[in-house]
């Protein structure tokens, strides 16, 4: 009987073909915007999820403000989305900014304000058990290394070797800077493959070769010791073609302050052992250790700050968008699903004949109501399988062209061909009940 | 058994246009009886033809069918009672549109919930039985008038019902294909023993009835035994 149904459903649609594919066009564009919404949604976090991941999940950044710098700003707050913008393996390589900033207070930290060496060994006789490392960096400016005609824009930046665990850079040729460098103030530097290939004639062996950095008004020599490989991070916007494209020259942290006044750290990145939990609980205890060791300090103290958590509040906030976009999108079903009401309103006065007749041949009230209520399910049905079609691949394209994982969601999916029935049945039930309640005698008469 | 008792039927009922369009009606058809119903147009033919097929309800008096009153019925008691006991044909034949004439014909089996192979079958012996078997797939739109009204025939027949209720069957028909129609429900009366009420202008064909009701303006101003059919029947 239900089948029967069906088939006597699909039938009468398919007498009105036209009027069945527009009414479930929109339910059709309905279901496609949810869907797409919802895989897009998905996979834009994924992307973010992945771009931030890269500048490791595991990094720690403590960095000096203001006590009474109290609402402060997410831009400030976000280091490592500050490093966005810098090149790629830049990582807290805008965590100076919140210091340097200074919400219109015009008065510096002063050096011993600062995190200092001792500080640091202090830390790490403190949690041996959680610190994998500390990188420092202090960012020297951009430059120029020139051979001749041949040059490379670069951005040099004195790190120290713990700064290696901070990033996942890719070291190609020779090594990362070492304790030695630091200790002996060498002039030596890791530098980025294209710039390698900026400068050197192919085939050339670079370690060991000496590059010559160009400022604004000196000249340094450093020899390199080290390459590693250049990526091009997906969520820097490039204004600059390829050629120019900055990329990271890294010198240890004490040639890098020589002579200069300030030996402290505004900031340094931790990077914490184990999983993404004992990070987030590694971060709370850091901080507390933090606050205690500036208890004293009345205008400095300490912020810590860890990817992860700042991952977490950034899906938050994701996740909501997500929620709200799909919430706009569900609205154009709900008016899909008015139409298939006004249709079935229309397809019950013009078959009011029809429908008298079934009533003469025996037909019962849930027999006309069970008919129109399976038109409306089945417009909607259908509506709802072309709309996943057309969501998922729409989704699919967008994720493609994001980079993040495609993922559909069997969830989501099923649930919104039960949801686009749900609507069939829900704005299918007032015609249907109309068409069963209609007077037999008055449906036979109705002209 | 059709037993009716002081039927009245009126429209606006309390308004100032009230209007009683069947006046006390006393009319007791037994079973297997060919009896046809004329009278002017208006007289309230089509009025009475559908309380007896349980379509519409008298708005006073008593309806008996079969030794049961259909006063109290509820809309779905009355449907089950349309769908095993009346067949109804109408004038404007009434097919369902895009629907093939077997599945037309299945309907009344379908709403009794008879299985699929049963009512195809029975279907099938129908439209054969009024001359359609070669018509079976066909929409009612690729038909003729005519065989529009010998599926329409055929429907009516396909629960078995022992009452065929037809109100001007042969309306829309030639005089040709009318008394083609006429034959089968002649046939039907005889052959199937079934009780045929017939609403007619055409003179010729209620002359062909076994008893002649006339209705004139709400009241039955004639009702007699057709002498010739008896002596024919007999
Ligand atoms: N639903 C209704 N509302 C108001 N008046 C109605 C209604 N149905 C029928 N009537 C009136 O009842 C009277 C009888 O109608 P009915 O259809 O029974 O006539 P009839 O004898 O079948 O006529 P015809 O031979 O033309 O078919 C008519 O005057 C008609 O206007
Ligand atoms: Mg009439």
């Amino acid at each position: 009987m239900i089948w029967e149904n069906v088939l006597l459903a699909i039938a009468s649609l398919r007498a009105n073909k036209m009027r069945a594919l527009l009414t479930m066009l929109g339910i059709i564009i309905g279901i496609t915007s949810v869907i797409a919404i919802v895989t897009i949604g998905n996979a834009m976090t994924a992307s973010v999820n992945n771009n931030l991941s890269s500048f490791g999940t595991n990094n720690i950044t403590v960095f000096i403000r203001e006590k009474s710098q109290n609402n402060f700003n997410i831009a400030g707050g976000i280091p490592f989305l500050g490093g966005v913008a810098r090149p790629a393996g830049g990582a807290g390589g805008g965590g100076r900014q919140p210091v340097v900033r200074g919400s219109g207070n015009t008065s510096r930290p002063e050096d011993s304000d600062l995190i200092s060496d001792e500080m640091i060994n202090q830390l790490k006789a403190e949690f041996p058990n959680n610190v994998a490392g500390v990188a420092l960096t202090n960012s020297v400016g951009s430059a120029t290394v020139k051979d001749g005609e041949k040059y490379a824009n670069i951005s040099a930046s004195g790190t120290n070797p713990d700064y290696l665990l901070s990033n996942n850079m890719n070291i190609l040729e020779g090594r990362y800077l070492n304790q030695s460098d630091m200790d002996n103030y060498r002039n030596v530097a890791v530098v980025s493959d294209k710039l390698v290939n900026s400068i050197f004639p192919s085939g050339t062996d670079p370690i060991s070769q000496q590059i010559k950095v160009y400022k604004t008004n000196t000249i340094e020599i450093y020899t390199i010791v080290g390459v590693y490989k250049y990526e091009a991070s997906s969520a820097q916007v490039s204004t600059v073609s390829e050629e120019d494209a900055t990329t990271n020259l890294y010198i240890p942290i004490t040639t890098s302050k020589l002579g200069a006044t300030q030996k402290n750290y505004s900031q340094i990145t931790v990077v914490a052992k184990g999983d993404s939990s004992s990070v987030v609980s590694f971060t709370t205890q850091m901080q507390a250790y933090f606050d205690d060791v500036y208890r004293t300090n009345t205008v400095w103290g300490a912020r810590v700050n860890s990817l992860e958590t700042q991952l977490n509040s950034i899906m938050d906030v994701l996740n909501s968008i997500k929620l709200a976009i799909a919430f706009i999108a569900g609205i154009s079903l709900l008016v899909g699903g008015i139409g298939v009401m006004n249709i079935m309103l229309v397809s019950v006065t013009e078959r009011t004949r029809e429908i008298g007749t079934r009533k003469a041949l025996g037909a019962k009230n849930f027999h006309i109501q069970f008919q129109f209520i399976t038109e409306a399910a089945i417009i909607s049905g259908i509506g709802g399988i072309i709309g996943i079609i057309l969501g998922t691949t729409v989704g699919a394209i967008v994720s493609v062209v994001l980079k993040a994982p495609v993922t559909v969601s069997i969830l989501v999916t099923l649930g919104s061909v039960l949801f686009s029935m749900g609507i069939g049945v829900f704005f299918g039930y007032y015609p249907a009940n109309k068409a069963a309640k209609l007077d037999p005698i008055e449906a036979l008469r109705y002209e | 058994m059709i037993e009716i008792s002081n039927v009245i039927k009126k429209y606006y009922v309390g308004m100032p246009n009230e209007l009683t369009v069947l006046k006390d009606i006393c009319l007791s058809i037994p079973e297997g009886q060919f009896v046809s119903v004329v009278g002017a147009s208006g007289s309230g033919k089509s009025t009475l033809m559908n309380i007896i097929g349980a379509l519409d309800r008298p708005t006073s008096g008593t309806y008996v069918l079969d030794g049961v009153p259909l006063q109290e019925m509820t809309e779905n008691q009355l449907s089950e009672i349309r769908n095993k006991k009346i067949g109804f044909v109408f004038q404007t034949f009434n097919l369902i549109p895009r629907t093939t004439a077997l599945n037309n014909v299945e309907l009344p089996l379908f709403y009794m919930g008879a299985g699929k192979g049963e009512r195809r079958k029975k279907a099938e012996r129908l439209l054969e039985l009024v001359g359609m078997g070669d018509r079976m797939t066909h929409m009612p739109n690729e038909l003729s008038g005519g065989q529009k009204q010998r599926v329409a025939i055929a429907r009516a027949l396909a629960n078995d019902p022992a009452i065929i209720l037809a109100d001007e069957p042969t309306g829309a028909l030639d005089t040709q294909t009318g008394k083609l129609v006429m034959d089968i429900f002649l046939q039907i009366n005889r052959e199937e023993r079934k009780t045929i009420v017939l609403i007619t202008h055409n003179p010729e064909l209620a002359e062909q009835t076994e008893r002649i009701v006339t209705l004139s303006d709400g009241n039955i101003v004639s009702d007699h035994m057709n002498k010739k059919m008896e002596g024919a029947r007999v």
